[in-house]
């Protein structure tokens, strides 16, 4: 069993985070994990991706255009721009949520997402939209959203572990006063 | 042994640990500075740990460490070795008695450094012995080897790593504490004839070098460090590094199965497994050489070519078969693997109706107080003729639109001479330097020196945000703080400057709009050489004050606070300039340039 996972989003969003979480899921399934993510310079509200490998047989942390199981965005042009790496028939999880990015506030732009939510809906068939603001507003938490994602992620099926393994992990990284907001966002039902 | 999930250069640190690390030293620098910082998380009080005020400094400490028997790692960037290149190149001669490994971390691409220089190159001119792993075990388990070569060949060594290793996570084996070394250094035992470089010492060095090479490059050859996978073809593929992994990948999803030699050592270069891999099967007809940066491993196959009279065809960058520059990725290897074997890829069909996707080039933060800094200077030089000499860190990102204020930037303290190069050609030149805290210790006061002595008329500004952002907040000698935990004096910039002979040295909060334009105003006025403090700890570090809130009915809609700040914490909604809260850090610096005081909040919030 391979499973190829591509987490992409915007500097600052948690994706490193949620990103470590399904490695540490994995480890406890004594599931070999490899990984590599975007560091240093473009983390200054740039475009971000981890790239996820969980399985037996791996050299590379990386992996090529149409191999991803399962691409986890957490901004819509971003999915969009990791979309050529999803393969045939692979699952979408996308937070309808746009950022915009300063060059787009010089330039004038009025991106707001929408055209990039009508692509992915034309080209994913196992699409899946979360409004990611509305999650954190009922989590109660702005900084919920990562974890909003990873239990939606884990709700496809595509990762080889379940909901309980992934609070387990989560329980022994984030700091106690964290807790329980995030047990909160990864249950959440949407 | 036990698994752990590890960054590569988290791998290297522990490694490094396992093989009985006694003193580490370094500058920090992308891809290379988990290392330093992870075996400062591991220190159990045993370890001597400090982030040296520049590459040099920290070669240099490491070579005494080494020369009392102490096991001892330095760590730096590519584009640092040439700030240490100095003391490495005597050192090469000199020798060490305790191991010593210096750390290089290659930027293939480059991602975030200046040069797409190769450290194996380095390697060649100064005649050290080379490590360069391919993966996060193989970079744990190489460390290891490199310190126990380094120590019975009395020679420090180099061990590269390029970022995906650095930067790669992997699930590894690793060493119960139990299983690792423990080194007690012996000390420094005073012997001229070994420790005072001249040049009859020099000489002798030299031939003894030569020499321990031959010898060594048999001993590579031999090691297991540059492994030949047969598959009895005729057909062949010289690799390393991560790109030995996407060429393992490729070699997989293609079927193919091609000879396949691993260079792991590429100085002394593996002569002898180099001739068993191309004499392999009666002898390979074609070699692809698929490498990052230099072709190094494709000029030794066609020197060892040379030297055995073999008839192997050798390909790769020198043939245009492998791009020149920039990383090699999954995709590049697989085409090129494909092509070399000769089987057909599906032509990649690419997809036409894509919407234009938003760029996200980096930019400042918002809330830098660097953005204030670039701001006050370019109104208080609003048409006069000037020059803005940039240098290395975050406020690289002054260059970006629309602060548009850097106008060069070579290299670790550069701008603070090139400005006064500029100012001998245009003498009717403001001529101003910027440069950070961290880039000032580490290689800007010679500069001053400089300007000093020889009586230049320059502006010089420090950037003074408290620590070296750009790599993730390591402290330097004006913070107060070492790795090894102590609180300790601050050398002040300002006493510095002082002391060099600067008479006018102004401090100044950047936030503080008016203030700080008046301030570059009267200081850049004077003649000679004058510095400005623009002093304000950096935004990330800072826990910021409520976001500023935009009245929307002064607002006039003229969009001035965008387009002359360029702060991602203003955005458009609605056609209207608004502000993103989750990023404001209400520092205010908006509220100041706002045309009609619509901006409020933030530094007067509560």
């Amino acid at each position: 069993m391979q499973n190829n996972i591509l987490i992409c989003g915007v500097g600052g969003q948690g994706i490193v985070l949620t990103s470590k979480l399904i490695a540490a899921s994995a480890m406890a399934q004594d599931i070999p994990v490899m990984s590599a993510e975007t560091i240093g310079m473009a983390q200054k509200g740039g475009s971000v991706f981890s790239f996820l490998r969980l399985g037996d047989g791996l050299y590379c942390p990386m992996f090529p255009e149409k191999t991803a199981d399962l691409l986890i965005a957490f901004e819509p042009a971003e999915a969009v721009r990791m979309l050529p790496y999803l393969k045939e028939g692979g699952k979408v999880i996308v937070n309808t949520h746009p950022i915009m990015p300063v060059t787009a506030a010089l330039k004038g732009s009025s991106y707001n997402g929408s055209e990039m939510l009508e692509y992915l809906a034309k080209k994913v068939d196992d699409l899946k939209t979360i409004d990611g603001e509305a999650a954190c507003k009922e989590v109660g938490s702005p900084r919920a959203l990562n974890m909003v994602m990873l239990g939606q992620a884990v709700k496809t099926g595509v990762l080889p572990f379940d909901i309980d393994a992934v609070e387990e992990v989560m329980k022994k990284t984030v700091k106690p006063q964290f807790v329980e907001m995030n047990v909160k966002a990864l249950r959440l039902e949407i | 042994m036990h698994k752990e999930f590890l960054m590569g250069n988290a791998a290297i640190a522990r490694g490094a640990i396992a093989a009985g690390l006694n003193v580490i030293s370094g500058y920090p620098g992308t891809p290379s500075t988990e290392v330093l910082e992870t075996t400062a998380k591991c220190n159990d009080g045993s370890l001597y740990v400090e982030w040296s005020v520049n590459e040099k400094a920290a070669l240099e400490l490491g070579a005494g460490a080494a020369y009392s028997g102490a096991r001892t790692m330095v760590t730096m960037k590519q584009v640092g070795l040439n700030v240490a290149s100095d003391p490495l190149m005597s050192l090469a001669y000199i020798g060490v008695k305790g191991g010593m490994v210096i750390m290089v971390a290659d930027d293939p691409g480059p991602i975030s450094s200046q040069t797409e220089q190769d450290t194996r190159k380095f390697a060649e001119f100064s005649k050290l012995p080379c490590f360069d792993p391919s993966s996060v075990q193989e970079a744990y388990d190489m460390i290891q080897k490199a310190f126990e070569y380094s120590e019975e060949y009395h020679t420090p060594v180099l061990f590269r790593p390029t970022t995906r290793v650095c930067h790669g996570y992997a699930s590894i084996e690793v060493k119960d504490e139990d299983e690792c070394k423990k080194n007690a250094p012996e000390g420094f035992v005073r012997d001229p004839s070994k420790w005072v470089i001249f040049p009859r010492l020099s000489f002798a060095a030299h031939g003894a070098i030569e020499k321990r090479n031959v010898c060594l490059s048999k001993v590579f050859s031999e090691s297991g460090l540059n492994p030949v996978t047969a598959n009895g073809g005729r057909r062949g593929i010289a690799t390393h590094g991560i790109s030995y992994t996407y060429t393992m990948e490729a070699v997989k999803a293609l079927g193919v199965s091609p000879e396949i030699f691993k260079v792991g050592t590429p100085f002394p270069f593996p002569e002898e497994a180099a001739v068993e891999f191309l004499t392999a099967n009666g002898g390979l007809e074609e070699v692809l050489c698929i490498e990052e940066l230099d072709p190094v491993i494709e000029r030794g196959l066609i020197f060892v070519c040379g030297k055995y009279g073999l008839k192997t065809k050798i390909i790769g960058k020198l043939t245009g078969h492998i791009p020149p520059a920039g990383e090699n990725t999954c995709a590049s290897v697989k085409r090129a693997v494909s092509q070399f074997m000769g089987v057909e890829l599906t032509a990649e069909e690419k997809a036409e109706d894509v919407p234009p996707l938003p760029v996200r080039p980096p930019v400042l933060c918002a809330g830098c107080p660097h953005r204030a800094s670039f701001f006050a200077v370019k109104q208080a030089m609003k048409g006069k003729k000037s020059v803005f000499c940039g240098d290395i860190g975050c406020y690289t990102l002054g260059n970006a639109m629309p602060l548009d204020m850097v106008d060069t930037c070579l290299c670790m303290g550069a701008g603070v001479n090139i400005t006064q190069g500029i100012g001998r050609i245009e003498p009717d030149t403001n001529c101003f330097a910027f440069v950070g805290d961290s880039t000032f210790f580490a290689s800007a006061i010679t500069g001053v020196i400089n300007a000093v002595y020889n009586q230049a008329d320059m502006t010089l500004v420090v950037l003074d945000n408290s620590t070296t952002a750009m790599t993730g907040h390591q402290p330097h000698p004006g913070t107060g703080r070492t790795m090894m935990g102590q609180v300790v004096d601050k050398v002040s910039i300002e006493a510095v400057l002082r002391g060099i002979g600067v008479k006018t040295v102004e401090t100044v909060d950047p936030l503080k709009l008016d203030a700080a334009v008046d301030c570059v105003k009267r200081v850049s006025a004077e003649k000679g050489v004058k510095a400005i403090i623009f002093k304000s700890p950096c935004a990330v570090l800072i826990k910021g004050k409520a976001p500023a809130v935009i009245d929307s009915v002064k607002c006039i809609n003229c969009k001035k606070c965008i387009n002359s700040l360029g702060c991602p914490g203003l955005v458009i909604k609605d056609g209207k300039a608004a502000i993103e809260a989750s990023l404001c850090t209400g520092c205010g610096l908006c509220s100041q340039v706002c045309p009609v005081n619509a901006i409020g909040g933030g530094e007067n919030a509560e």
